[in-house]
């Protein structure tokens, strides 16, 4: 069948099961914008470029499918940048198609011209530059292939608008020549060596990353870590890929990570890396990282195996198959002593937990989180923006299950919470979402509340307060000898920003009104937005700083050593 | 230690980009890059040299095969290969010192090419080791130009470099 360009495009996104679409219009992809009215794909107008790539990215994280955003040629492509690099950093599969204009001006800096796949290279898993309407199907077809295998990705398609206008014969291929493809099962003798490893080990603790949600692997995890009588740390994009509540479960690792967490890594003797990649968040000074740990790492991608740890044994594959593999052959004895080992170091953490501790009639941004967990019965979706919200997210909301906990990790970006959000409620539209943000990121992509608005979401808005950017000054406050540059910040009124999109507003300033507030959002019908005013100069515990030995943690002030915890001080349900 | 790596690529546009944007968003160190031909129309052949004292040649290749375009890699090191590097050096030199010149030149079986008034082109191909020895030869006599190929390698015998290793993912 003869199709211009522009309806190849939307052929192949029909052909790819694509459902909604997140974009804004431009010159150079008008002719793509022209055609779609043609087309039963749900096309979402953003706001801002960048939030049609966070929305691609939220998307794809909460439905494992891939999301797709659209952008004009030069600056909307350039204002896509950000939400790639945030997806490549990430690992999720996403496509943005992007005009480009005509070929035949291509190189002589053309209005809204610049070279976009070549800004693209290092963000992008691949990219394409298509000049000849005969090859745009299968660049479509290769670009979605290639951002879900093996380790996932976001593909860029740059399209020059006369392809979009030319004519060919379309058929939506289905031979593609790509190499790599679906990775290889474990190689035997890794398994049996990784087996070895084990049955020898007396500390071992499984190291889950996102890897656990991507190959979908949290029942596997499951079975392995109940037989083998394993602990399992999860960094924090491997959040929900084994239940907070399970009695295995130690909760997140790394710079923020409970000390316990972290004091059960560096006393291991053998650490489990399932499908995480040591980053330096994870690990903090490389030449003090577990020393006496022989490490099992599987992985799918070959490129991350003994990039910053060397490890004793590698399984290059994909994890689930990894651990249907070895899960048969372990005949490890249980690990009762050093499961008691480390509950000794827990309990001795959540002595100073501010949630044992007396209430004084301050509203914590910890507390706010733990009445958010209990209000939505730890069921929602979370979706954080990046700073100290993000890191008490992680901290004071279990996550039970896959894909509830939506967050920026490698490339920690501000702005990310809304219309990631965004993207996730039109993924998963049955579900209760929850943007997490600060005031500060919030700000960042505060635009997409017209999104929220035009689309009519049912989406539920925190943002939480403080008056700085908090993780800035909490770093300032530690390492700068609390010297607060350009980190105390000015906000609007939020409730009447909120208002003034068409969204209802509220304003928490004490303890006592998060939970009722937080209903009254979550079952209004329509989207809400909470503003809680919390304390502004509280840090996140425990902390281990940047480039220190992981073991090196600043820890939570005891809770006799708080002057506000006064005896008069009542104690919080 | 040097690595050299083979990397055979899709013959299209902006593959050197990519490996060239590789190596340096990573910060690997790399001696020599050659691209050419190949036996097939659609693809180039690189030949890479690491210097794996800064840069694993393991992480280079695991890299290289994650670039769509890169249709596989071998790290030829511990094969037996033919390698090669080509020199065009331009020297000082004057009409009378042509004969003994041309003598030298031939015991490394390089030969001259051409000849100006007050210098000569010498062609020499051969594995890097033997061309630097003559290039240290000729420098004191005045080395005013030169371009050198980089190294190119295949392996002996009927072990094909066409038997890639697994390329994962």
């Amino acid at each position: 069948m003869i199709r211009t360009g522009a309806q190849i495009v939307w052929e192949c996104l029909a052909a790819e099961g694509v459902d909604v679409v997140f974009g804004y219009p431009g010159g150079a992809i008008l002719p793509t914008y022209d055609a779609m009215l043609e087309y039963p794909i749900r096309h979402v107008l953003v706001r801002h470029e960048q939030g049609a790539a966070h929305m691609a990215d939220g998307y794809a994280r909460a439905s494992g499918r891939v999301g797709v955003a659209i952008a004009t040629s030069g600056p909307g492509a350039t204002n896509l940048t950000t939400g790639i690099a945030n997806a490549m950093l990430d690992s999720i599969p996403t496509v943005f198609i992007t005009g480009q204009v005509s070929s035949k001006v291509l190189g002589s800096d053309a209005f809204q011209e610049v070279d976009v796949t070549g800004i693209t290279l290092p963000i992008t898993k691949h990219n394409a530059l298509v000049t000849d309407v005969g090859e745009l199907a299968r660049t479509m077809a290769e670009a979605f292939a290639i951002a879900r295998s093996g380790r996932p990705g976001p593909v860029l398609v740059d399209i020059c608008k006369d392809v979009q206008q030319a004519k060919t014969d379309f058929a939506y291929p289905t031979d593609l020549d790509l190499p790599g493809g679906e990775p290889l099962p474990p190689r035997r003798q890794d398994v049996q060596r990784a087996l070895e490893l084990i049955a020898q080990a007396e500390r071992p603790v499984i190291l889950a990353g996102q890897g656990v949600l991507r190959s979908g692997a949290t029942q596997a995890l499951m079975a392995f870590a109940e037989k083998a009588d394993i602990p399992v740390a999860l960094t924090l994009l491997g959040i929900g890929g084994f239940p907070a509540s399970h009695p295995l479960c130690l909760g997140m690792m790394g710079m923020h990570g409970e000390a316990y967490v972290n004091s059960a890594i560096q006393e291991a003797d053998l650490l489990l890396a399932f499908g995480m990649r040591f980053d330096d968040r994870v690990t903090g000074r490389l030449s003090t990282y577990a020393p006496r740990a022989k490490k099992i790492h599987v992985e799918i991608d070959p490129s991350e195996v003994g990039k910053n740890v060397a490890v004793d044994v590698a399984l290059v594959a994909d994890l689930k198959a990894a651990l249907e593999a070895l899960t048969p052959g372990l005949r490890s004895p249980l690990h009762p002593a050093w499961r008691q080992r480390i509950g000794a170091w827990k309990a001795d953490t959540q002595h100073r937990d501010i949630l044992h501790q007396p209430d004084n009639g301050k509203l914590y941004a910890a507390h706010v989180i733990h009445d958010l967990w209990a209000a939505t019965g730890g069921d929602a979706v979370i979706v954080t923006d990046v700073g100290q919200h993000q890191m008490w997210e992680a901290q004071y909301y279990p996550h039970e299950k896959p894909r509830t906990l939506i967050t920026s990790g490698g490339l920690g970006t501000m702005g990310f919470a809304l219309p990631a959000a965004i993207g996730a409620k039109f993924a998963r539209p049955e579900a209760e979402v929850w943007v997490v943000a600060g005031d500060g990121g919030f700000q960042m992509t505060q635009c997409e509340l017209a999104t929220v608005r035009q689309e009519n979401l049912d989406l539920n808005i925190s943002v939480v307060n403080n008056g700085y950017l908090g993780m800035v000054r909490q770093w300032q406050e530690f390492f700068y000898d609390k010297r607060y540059a350009a980190t105390p910040m000015l906000s609007p009124d939020f409730v009447a920003v909120a208002e003034a999109y068409g969204i209802e507003g509220h304003r928490v300033t004490t303890r006592e009104q998060v939970g009722p507030t937080v209903q009254l959002a979550r079952t209004s019908g329509r989207a809400a937005l909470v503003e809680f005013r919390v304390e502004k100069e509280e840090a996140v515990y425990p902390m281990v700083p940047s480039g220190a030995d992981l073991h090196a943690m600043i820890r939570r002030p005891a809770a006799d050593a708080l002057p506000e915890a006064a005896a008069d001080a009542k104690v919080p349900a | 230690m040097r690595h050299t790596l083979v990397a055979r690529v899709r013959h299209q546009p902006g593959v050197l980009s990519r490996v060239a944007g590789l190596f340096r968003r990573r910060a690997f160190n790399i001696d020599t890059l050659t691209v050419g031909g190949s036996e097939a129309p659609d693809m180039a052949r690189m030949t890479i040299v690491v210097d794996t004292l800064r840069t694993p040649a393991a992480l280079v290749a695991a890299n290289l095969r994650k670039l769509v375009p890169v249709m596989d890699v071998t790290d030829v090191t511990h094969l037996p290969t033919v390698d090669r590097d080509l020199a065009l050096i331009r020297v000082r030199c004057t009409p009378a010192e042509r004969t003994e010149l041309a003598g030298l030149v031939d015991i490394f079986r390089g030969r001259v090419v051409d000849v100006g008034p007050e210098s000569v082109i010498v062609e020499i191909t051969g594995d890097e080791e033997k061309v630097s020895g003559l290039v240290d030869l000729l420098r004191p006599r005045g080395l005013l130009e030169m371009v050198r190929t980089g190294k190119v390698a295949m392996v002996r015998g009927s072990v094909a470099a066409a038997e890639p290793l697994a390329a994962n993912g």
